[in-house]
């Protein structure tokens, strides 16, 4: 008999709607799909989709929406200790050192200073940041900004990492390097990781499967299995089936890339008006 | 250019500068060019300092106006801080008072003070009592404005760690939004010290600003001036004293 790998993340008609009477908006509509344990997949959309509220309602940040969101079959209904979350925003604390800032979480949770800070040390090396413990955000470059984010999220070994467009505001070498070493900590850990991205090679290059989703109301609309050989390098960029992958997501996404356009054209003609 | 020597350079730099402008006041003085009889000349206020101690009882009324800054400050940073982290909890406070808080700060205060000598009494209570209204605006106003300029991202860190409302406000909203409460502290401190000042010399119930009104009153320009120069030497003490407690409680946090 196969062992086929049981679902770890399921989420299930999935919907969420904002406002009421004539002004409401179905940000999400019927969104069903699983995550196994050690994939990783990535969420892609046009801008206004709907990906956002999705890795919200996932990771418990917002409430009020209608399905079922469950991880290893426990229903989640807010913040869960077995999810990390990286968000497309600079989200580390400034005023508090690297160390500080991944022993965080641990921090939160009641455990010792010593303990907290051993362990801390031990994901600040792992996102490449060892020598720069004691440096604050305000001197490090925006990638190693992120990284240190990543390194905070992974510190109290959350099941599932879920991450919001988190390269959204970095350039495209930086982006690419940093892919790779998330690519090396997803080997290292077997770390399951949810991606939301508007980015077709970061989705490529990272992901396991693809889910590629419609303009507002935010659908999943098709699914593709990324077969690319792991481990994977960025030099997997220049490879013709990277480039069929990138092709084929596109053609699914140009036609609700479009619609968005169009209706953001029209929202501020009439905004004009 | 060495750690150490980086490290001197602008504190000597701020000491040349004033050393500069005292012995250009001097050379102005001397030369007719700034009457002495509205300025006296640097020296002469020096010359004039221990008078303040043998003859005017410095030391107490020191005491007396650090220690209304003191009181002031306190009043402040608890209600201060309090009413802008209300402020931005519930909207509908800030939608009703904010404006409020805003006029506030544009009135004078100060004019008011038989008011208060009515309420608390000729003496400490009145002068920190009109100090701490007059200076309250500012510190509510700049913590309102740390907490909300701080960005939305940092709160939702906490939450997706499970974090409690208080370890969100302890932990991130508070700490991010130090910079601003501190400038609210320190311009709010600014305000009460004039306010207290302005309250000793008008009311006459001792500390620092009595003593410039009676010297001035006896015609006594030097010890006036270094009289002056103590006053400047309470708000240095408390502006020094608000960066020392900045550092500390951001290592804290």
């Amino acid at each position: 008999m196969i062992d086929t790998p049981s679902k770890f993340l399921d989420v299930n008609n999935l919907a969420m709607r904002f406002g009421d009477g004539q002004d409401a908006i179905t940000a999400i509509d019927d969104v069903s799909f699983s995550v196994v344990e050690g994939e990783v997949v990535s969420v892609i959309g046009p801008s206004g989709c709907g990906k956002s509220t999705l890795l919200n309602a996932i990771g418990g940040l917002i409430a009020g929406f209608d399905g079922t969101v469950s991880l290893s079959n426990e229903t989640i209904s807010g913040p869960h200790p077995s999810i990390g979350m990286v968000f497309q925003e600079e989200s580390a604390f400034p005023w508090r050192s690297v160390l500080e800032n991944v022993a965080f979480p641990l921090e939160i949770s009641g455990m010792a200073k010593a303990e907290r800070l051993s362990r801390a040390r031990h994901f600040i090396s792992l996102v490449g940041l060892e020598g720069f413990e004691q440096r604050y955000p305000a001197e490090l470059s925006g990638g190693m900004r992120q990284r240190v984010a990543i390194a905070r999220a992974l510190a109290h070994e959350p099941k599932i990492l879920l991450m919001d467009e988190p390269f959204a505001s970095l350039d495209e070498q930086t982006r690419i390097l940093l892919g790779e070493s998330i690519l090396k900590i997803q080997q290292t850990l077997g770390q399951t990781i949810l991606l939301i991205t508007h980015n077709l090679t970061e989705a490529v290059q990272l992901s396991d499967r693809v889910l590629v989703m419609t303009y507002r109301p935010g659908r999943i609309k098709t699914e593709i299995d990324i077969d690319l050989p792991r481990p994977r390098s960025s030099e997997i960029l220049a490879s013709d089936a990277f480039g069929r992958y990138v092709a084929q997501i596109w053609g699914h996404l140009r036609e609700e890339a479009g619609r968005g356009m169009r209706q953001a054209d029209h929202g501020s003609q009439i905004d004009k008006k | 250019m060495s750690a150490r020597a980086s490290k001197l350079a602008p504190i000597a730099t701020g000491l040349a500068t004033i050393l500069a402008v005292i012995v250009l006041l001097e050379i102005l003085i001397g030369i007719d060019v700034i009457d002495r009889f509205l300025m006296p000349p640097p020296s002469d206020v020096f010359v004039a300092l221990p008078r303040l101690f043998t003859d005017e009882n410095v030391v107490p009324r020191f005491f007396v106006t650090a220690g209304e800054t003191l009181a002031a400050g306190l009043l402040l940073s608890i209600f201060g801080i309090a009413g802008g982290a209300l402020l931005f909890r519930f909207v509908i406070l800030r939608r009703s008072f904010e404006t409020w808080v805003a006029a506030l700060a544009a009135a004078p205060i100060v004019l008011s003070y038989p008011l208060f000598l009515v309420i608390a009494g000729r003496g400490s209570a009145t002068v920190v009592l009109v100090a701490f209204l007059a200076a309250l605006p500012a510190v509510i106003l700049k913590t309102l404005e740390g907490f909300s300029q701080t960005p939305g991202v940092y709160a939702l860190v906490g939450k997706s760690l499970n974090a409690s409302r208080w370890q969100i406000f302890s932990k991130v909203m508070f700490p991010a939004a130090l910079p601003s409460i501190f400038v609210g502290l320190r311009l709010g401190l600014l305000v009460a010290m004039l306010n207290i000042v302005g309250m000793e010399f008008l009311i006459n119930t001792g500390g620092l600003g009595q003593l410039v009104n009676e010297l001035s009153e006896r015609y006594d320009l030097a010890a006036t001036y270094a009289a002056i120069l103590c006053v400047i030497l309470v708000s240095v003490l408390f502006f020094t004293a608000t960066e020392w407690l900045e550092r500390r409680l951001r290592r804290v946090a």
